[in-house]
């Protein structure tokens, strides 16, 4: 090497090492420590009994969400502030991101003390009839939550007499929310039929507002907008039995459901699979757009963007039905802390726990007792609808079919909302619910 | 003399053996293994190693998603290579000039190669990131684009699949030979995978620049004199003397690239995954999301297996080839 070249080496090096050491030292010092909380009140237990530390895994890590799993952890620590929480979550909506790294961890053999999943088929299939969980029923017994969570929600969780994990929420998936300011102005009103909702599009277009916003950047926003669309085509029954396989995917129901959602994409927005859900949202609360069609956490976003003159309503055909999902939290086998997680189950379904996360998430409680006048008024609309309403379960969240087949649905949506070839989707439909041993 | 041969025969297997067993465990073990799962009935997180047959194959091969990734992988495939070989030589010819801060900009040209596939992807992401259409904000290079008056470009959330349609005169055409199947998106180009091919061919061309320039200064200048003496242009001497010699350069740059091509998984998973309709989706992301996100196991070991035949019909040749021309020397 000439000393020219030694020369140009070592500048390189240096900022190739110093680029290094930048990226070395940014995560390493992100997590700065909590300052220790006082407890604000005595304890009930000793608290040199809880010891060690707590890691609860979630996805929760933006606004709304990430504040009411603070609030839980506060609470934790008021209680056991010997214990330290270690809060491991990995970012991305719908859990896209964190249930890869979880699974790779469960089959490790390195459980959390607790992990976040939601409830129905993603719990049941994929971690209880495995055997990857602890039945928690020992838990809803000490503290006798049966009498104060709702029957159906007790089912749900229910696989061979035990009961599997905490509900600590319900969101509704049926939403279709819109800016008050605008429809005002034009004097609109919320579609309640899909001919409405066509017509009222038409008259959008003509005033030059995109009439649907969808942002299906991660495509869970598209098979979520594919399962309200599907719920308000045909009966609750039918729509039940799309998932046991006694309502066909050939036939004239999933059609007309295809043919609805393939004639509200030519109505949204052409950038959607740039767009994630939230900037759909940012294009309605500045009028651009007229509605978008997305569960109850568009509530929170809201709030926390200090939009006030959010409207909402059921979209076509939902009339009447709750498509609903649940975060809750289980408790793995061989969890590291079992204890701590006990403890910590118990502030997840408590009455104290629920009211100090819902308000914040955004989100009803999964029991039937907290006080409504914690929530806000689109909370307290949801929680008179939670009792009224036919429940029915959410397909993109977890709820009604094994992650297997959401991941297929998924691949169809993915396609469909580019191509708008109904045909082709239904059979891709029907030939998922086969490979997802469901049909025949 | 034959007990000292013996004796450094023993220690050079001592050696080696230790490379030897971790990478017949670590390597050819596993993929035994995933060959094995490619064929069972492994869906879900508990393992089912429960023979299957070829099931798990015709279904892959059945998929729309799969042909689609296909497609994708040509694509990218055709466009990476072509733009890393012909940038890569552009530069190694031009440095080779003997200019001045020769050392500099060969250094500057090589360093993107240093940097991993992820951070590329983090990096590009940005860059071609389409902007917020909420608030009509412009990112990256599309306020160049914007500066020059060009309108912004959707870079990789662009569904659009460049394809023969089948109302066009070509297409009819095509169909009146019985080739109609052609005029389809599956035999397209996704205009968002051209996001893809910037960003890895940023990364990569260089590499083939060194590679190219090593094989430049190998070329004797009394060549080169020669065909000069002999009324060669400049052009002439590139075109009959250069080139034809640098062809065992570009025969490696092809099975290095093309192999980095087959298989890329983590540039796609940084900067766009799937992309709409598929329009970014490759194999190797595919099966990630097979086995991780769908804890379908024996579907994913099947894409791996796939992606290991196709790598290898490229590889193997050349080792063949490259063992061949090393015995003859």
């Amino acid at each position: 090497m000439s000393t020219n070249n030694i020369k140009t080496f070592s500048i390189f090096s240096i900022l190739l090492i110093a680029a290094l050491l930048f990226t070395a030292c940014g995560p390493a010092t992100t997590p700065t420590p909590e300052p220790p909380v006082t407890p604000t009140t005595p304890p009930d237990e000793p608290p040199d009994d809880f010891t060690g530390t707590l890691e609860v895994f979630s996805w929760w890590t933006t606004g709304g969400e990430a504040a009411g799993l603070e609030n839980l952890f506060e609470l934790y620590k008021n209680k056991f502030p010997q214990v330290e929480i270690i809060n491991a979550t990995v970012a991305g909506g719908a859990g896209f991101e964190a249930k890869p790294a979880l699974t790779a961890r469960m089959l490790g053999g390195d459980p959390p003390d607790s992990f976040q999943v939601h409830m129905g088929q993603e719990l049941t299939e994929t971690w209880v009839v495995d055997g990857f969980m602890d039945p928690v029923t020992f838990i809803f017994e000490s503290e006798g939550w049966d009498q104060y969570y709702p029957q159906g929600v007790l089912d749900i969780i229910s696989y061979e007499g035990e009961y599997w994990t905490v509900p600590v929420n319900i969101h509704r998936a049926n939403v279709l929310w819109f800016n008050q300011e605008v429809f005002d102005q034009y004097g609109w009103t919320p579609p309640s039929t899909f001919d409405e909702f066509f017509a009222l599009a038409e008259e959008m277009q003509a005033e030059g507002i995109t009439p649907l916003a969808l942002g299906d950047v991660g495509i869970w926003a598209s098979t979520h907008l594919f399962e309200v669309v599907l719920a308000g085509s045909m009966s609750p029954d039918k729509y039940n039995g799309l998932w046991t396989g006694k309502t066909d995917w050939n036939g004239p129901e999933v059609k007309q459901a295809l043919e609805n959602m393939a004639r509200m994409i030519e109505y949204a927005n052409p950038d959607h699979a740039a767009l994630s859900w939230d900037q759909a949202n940012d294009l309605v609360i500045q009028g651009r757009a007229g509605m978008t069609i997305m569960g109850d956490w568009v509530d929170a976003d809201n709030l926390a963007k200090g939009f006030e003159h959010s409207g909402w309503a059921h979209p076509p055909g939902t009339d009447g039905i709750f498509v609903a999902l649940s975060d809750t939290f289980g408790l793995p086998l061989n969890a590291p802390h079992r204890d701590n997680a006990i403890e910590w189950l118990k502030i997840v379904g408590s009455k104290e726990g629920q009211e100090a996360f819902n308000p914040v998430k955004g989100s009803i409680c999964a029991r039937s007792d907290c006080n409504p006048n914690l929530f806000g008024s689109y909370l307290q609309g949801a929680m008179q609808d939670w009792e009224s309403h036919t429940i029915v379960p959410s397909l993109a969240h977890g709820a009604a079919a094994p992650e297997s087949w959401v991941a297929l649905i998924n691949d169809v949506m993915t396609s469909f909302v580019t191509n708008l070839n109904v045909a082709s989707a239904q059979a891709g439909l029907a030939q998922s619910c086969i490979d997802a041993g469901i049909c025949q | 003399m034959l007990r000292k041969i013996n004796r450094d025969r023993f220690y050079s297997i001592l050696l080696i053996s230790p490379s030897i067993i971790l990478i017949a465990l670590f390597v050819y073990g596993f993929i035994a293994w995933s060959i094995w799962v490619s064929f069972s009935n492994w869906e879900g997180l508990r393992p089912d190693l429960t023979f299957r047959g070829v099931q798990n194959f015709v279904r892959l091969f059945s998929n729309p998603r799969f042909h689609i990734d296909i497609r994708n992988t040509i694509v990218f495939t055709v466009f990476f290579l072509t733009a890393c070989i012909g940038l890569g030589l552009t530069l190694a010819v031009v440095i080779d000039q003997r200019i001045r801060g020769e050392n500099f900009f060969r250094s500057l040209f090589l360093f993107p190669m240093a940097v991993s596939f992820i951070v590329t992807g983090v990096v590009w992401r940005w860059m071609l990131a389409p902007g917020d259409p909420a608030t009509g904000r412009l990112t990256g290079v599309n306020i160049l684009l914007d500066k020059i008056n060009l309108p912004p470009l959707k870079w990789y959330t662009d569904p659009t699949v460049i394809h023969i349609s089948a109302n066009s005169q070509l297409g009819q055409l095509l169909d009146s030979v019985g080739l109609g199947f052609i005029a389809n998106p599956l035999y397209g180009i996704p205009v968002a995978m051209i996001s893809i091919v910037i960003a890895a061919t940023w990364q990569m061309s260089g590499f083939v620049m060194a590679m190219y320039l090593a094989g430049l200064r190998g070329i004797p200048e009394e060549l080169r004199e020669a065909a000069r003496v002999d009324g060669a242009n400049e052009g002439q001497v590139y075109r009959h003397i250069v080139l034809p010699m640098l062809r065992p350069v570009t025969l490696s740059a092809v099975i290095i690239l093309g192999h980095i091509s087959l298989k890329i998984f983590d540039l796609v998973a940084a900067m766009s995954k799937r992309g709409p309709g598929f329009a970014t989706d490759v194999p190797a992301y595919f099966m990630f999301e097979t086995t991780f996100h769908a804890n379908n196991f024996a579907q994913g070991a099947a894409i791996s297996i796939f992606m290991l035949v196709t790598v290898s019909l490229l590889i193997i040749p050349y080792l063949i080839y490259s063992s061949r021309t090393d015995s003859e020397i």
